[in-house]
């Protein structure tokens, strides 16, 4: 078993936990991420890794209610633990394995989308600790969903938040902020990391398309095994065809091919929903809901 | 009784198997396995079923015991060569192995090897019959990369030798293709999977799962700074193929290594699991072997109708002939001389059709086997909402790529010596798909015999 020594929520649906698992902490790099399977009926969930702790031997996981798997992960509390985590897996960001002159010639602008925040933060860290000053842009939907505020404000030169409704600093989009920073504040970046909803990641890259700014992003198709050989989370990169579990889950942005992606990530919707109402509605479920079969 | 024939073995009826999960051979009970194995004539000298057995089991040995009622005595023998009787007894390809050679085939039919044999890892197992562990280590520690049919022979094997062996697995689950690849119906996974890895448990092996060699840890690292003073590699042929056709990445093709990893490990097919996946109304399974018709019969219990679309003809099919059997008995649909030219999509990026060429057999290739050559202006729509690619599987390069001094085959499988394992590697060896590119449970567990030798020879004056 895993062990669970810190269980918070951070915002609604939002969650963050501490969990030991010593051979991933061991050598994880920012881009990184784990499996994490919570019991013997349970998912294989990827996630990315938020944070670490060599010394403890721990990995900080953030994730988001988004089926039956995730709704009984959220239950658990410190002092619980997870059946299975495996990992490190995929590549490293790309930055990690660069000559450390090249990374400190340029200037990067990290923009995270709701629970993008999670893995964003470690690249962020990681610039800090190598003493190199990059730019932040949050963006949630409302002030309650904004994550990782403190932690990110220590780590970034600039942070700038913005919600969709206007609830918390700024009203806009991510896209509108980094609008505001390169056409109107005349900033300049040389590259952009885009973490989020993929929705949100296809219009950042619609925009630095434009603006001519090079983007990196991190999928997150449906996965099974998360090493290679189911072949679920296969992408469209420019005309390659891409893992994501092993080669990337980082990718040239301005190649990937959205649309697809986002259709792959529905192929499973009511097959999840099925599984959702299971565990919300537990045995007083018996049909109705046009899925379960429970009421032929 | 005719000696000349096999003692039949009892199978699930066909039409109430199509829609279950449970296995489709019954197996012997003790009557009729020693009746069967009265017919086998115990060749003294040079016995041929013997050399047709990649791990060499003495056959006619625990056949005899089988005979007189010994069936402990039996397993004892059988459990000298073999950790994974009671697998092998239900996956080998006995008809070109043991079976295959046996003198009682030359006029009639051979003896029921397979059978025999997994009646009595059967009958030992309820019978709570388990290996002795060895009083002693030697304190020499050995890892070995993946808890396949490979690396749990050589893991056994380095134990009864006394070393102190660690199989390092990448899933949450060891037995590696026996759980994630072969379904429930071929090989249960609870009573037979589960307890031969017990077994070779309880020889004083450890299994670490949830590591992932070349990610969460290196070899070097294992050699340098965990004490591992030699490691083999048994971890398999795991990375899927696709055919690069129009269309194939729709909503709806899966490769048969999702689809049997999400019903095999991951459960999908039972209620009480998490793991969704997509049954299909109608189902095509492009591919021809044992993994394709794995793949459809499960789709046949998820559901779906289901067709096996393969570009050569019966006779090619490099699937096993029990199993092609059974898949046409539960009413797979065989569209041979077919081969697939593109998918075709609806709105929503859905499967909804498969455009499929007819074929005619040319010249023998480098296989030997006649090739498929295409028949022009053939092309024919199929309707189906499903495609399963199951088209083969190579090495996956995770450990070649992140461990220095380990060399590759043009094919990305590992160079290693067949008669003892060594690689390009000082200590390190490798065995089974990782090395042959993919085949069979039995030739990987020959491998890890030979991989269990080597490394032995290499550690013993050490």
């Amino acid at each position: 078993m895993y062990k669970i020594l810190k269980a918070e929520k951070l915002a609604d649906k939002i969650y963050l936990m501490d969990v030991e698992a010593p051979r991933v902490a061991k050598g994880c790099q920012p881009g990184e991420f784990v499996i994490v399977k919570m019991d013997e009926t349970g998912e294989r969930i990827p996630l990315t890794i938020c944070d670490y702790n060599r010394e403890k031997g721990t990995v900080t996981i953030v994730f988001q209610t988004v089926g039956a798997s995730t709704l009984k992960m959220a239950s658990l509390q410190a002092g619980d633990g997870f059946q299975d985590i495996t990992g490190p897996l995929g590549r490293p960001s790309e930055f990690v394995s660069e000559e450390l002159e090249e990374v400190k010639k340029r200037s990067y602008l990290f923009v995270a989308g709701g629970v993008g925040a999670a893995p964003v933060y470690p690249q962020v860290k990681w610039m800090k600790e190598k003493g190199i000053a990059v730019d932040v842009i949050v963006g949630a939907k409302s002030k309650e969903l904004v994550i990782l505020e403190d932690k990110m404000k220590e780590a970034a030169e600039h942070l700038y938040i913005t919600t969709d409704d206007g609830s918390y600093v700024r009203k806009g989009m991510v896209t509108d902020v980094i609008q505001d920073l390169v056409t109107v504040q005349g900033k300049h970046y040389d590259v952009c990391v885009a973490i989020g909803p993929m929705i949100m990641m296809k219009f950042v890259c619609k925009l630095t398309k434009e603006l001519n700014l090079p983007t990196i992003v991190s999928m997150n198709p449906i996965m099974v095994d998360g090493t290679g050989m189911c072949g679920a989370c296969w992408l469209s990169v420019g005309d390659q065809v891409k893992f994501a579990c092993v080669d990337g889950p980082e990718f040239d942005g301005h190649l990937v091919n959205f649309d697809q992606a986002m259709k792959r990530q529905q192929m499973y919707r009511t097959e999840e929903g099925r599984a959702m109402l299971r565990v919300q509605e537990g045995d007083t479920h018996h049909g109705g809901c046009g899925q379960c079969g429970g009421d032929r | 009784m005719d000696v000349l024939k096999k003692v039949p073995v009892r199978e699930q009826d066909p039409k109430v198997r199509a829609s279950n999960f449970e296995e489709v051979c019954l197996g012997y009970g003790k009557e009729e396995a020693m009746e069967e194995a009265s017919r086998c004539l115990k060749c003294k000298q040079n016995a041929k079923c013997v050399s047709g057995c990649p791990v060499a089991i003495n056959i006619p040995a625990f056949i005899k015991e089988v005979e007189a009622g010994d069936f402990l005595k039996a397993a004892e023998i059988i459990a000298e060569a073999s950790a994974l009787p009671a697998v092998c007894g239900r996956v080998c390809p006995q008809e070109s192995q043991c079976e295959g050679k046996c003198i009682r085939g030359i006029k009639g039919e051979p003896i029921s090897i397979g059978k025999l044999e997994r009646f009595v890892a059967d009958w030992s197992r309820e019978a709570g019959f388990v290996p002795a562990k060895p009083e002693r280590t030697n304190g020499k520690k050995v890892a070995v990369i993946g808890s396949g049919p490979a690396g749990l022979t050589c893991a056994g094997d380095l134990a009864k030798l006394g070393y102190e062996v660690t199989i390092f697995e990448a899933l949450h689950e060891p037995g590696g293709v026996l759980i994630y690849g072969i379904p429930e119906f071929r090989l249960p996974k609870d009573t037979v999977v589960r307890h031969e890895v017990e077994n070779v448990k309880r020889l004083g092996v450890t299994i670490e799962t949830n590591v992932i060699i070349g990610k969460s840890v290196t070899i070097d690292q294992l050699m340098e700074e965990e004490g591992f003073q030699a490691v083999f590699i048994g971890s398999g042929a795991g990375l899927p193929k696709f055919m690069g056709i129009p269309g194939e990445n729709a909503n709806g093709v899966f490769s048969a290594n999702e689809y049997l990893t999400r019903n095999n490990l991951m459960k999908a097919f039972r209620q009480d699991y998490d793991t969704p996946i997509i049954g299909g109304k109608k189902v095509a399974v492009v591919g021809g072997g044992n993994v394709a018709m794995d793949a459809a019969r499960t789709a046949l219990r998820l559901g779906a109708q289901v067709h096996i679309v393969y570009r050569r003809s019966e006779a090619e099919l490099p699937a096993r002939v029990e199993e092609v059997h059974h898949a046409k008995e539960e009413g797979v649909i065989f569209d041979l001389l077919t081969n697939p030219v593109e998918i075709l999509t609806d709105e929503n990026d859905w499967v909804k059709g498969m455009v499929v060429r007819k074929m005619e057999l040319g010249e023998p290739d480098a296989s030997g086997r006649r090739r498929p050559v295409e028949v022009p202006g053939s092309d024919f729509t199929i309707e189906v909402d499903t495609v399963i690619m199951s088209l083969g599987t190579s090495p996956n390069p995770l450990i070649s790529s992140t461990t220095e001094g380990l060399e590759i085959n043009k094919w990305k499988c590992i160079i290693a010596d067949e008669t003892n394992g060594k690689t390009t590697k000082e200590g390190v060896y490798a065995g089974g798909d990782a090395v042959t590119g993919a085949a069979t449970v039995i030739l990987a567990m020959e491998a890890g015999k030979a991989g269990a030798r080597g490394i032995h020879e290499y550690l013993k004056n050490k």
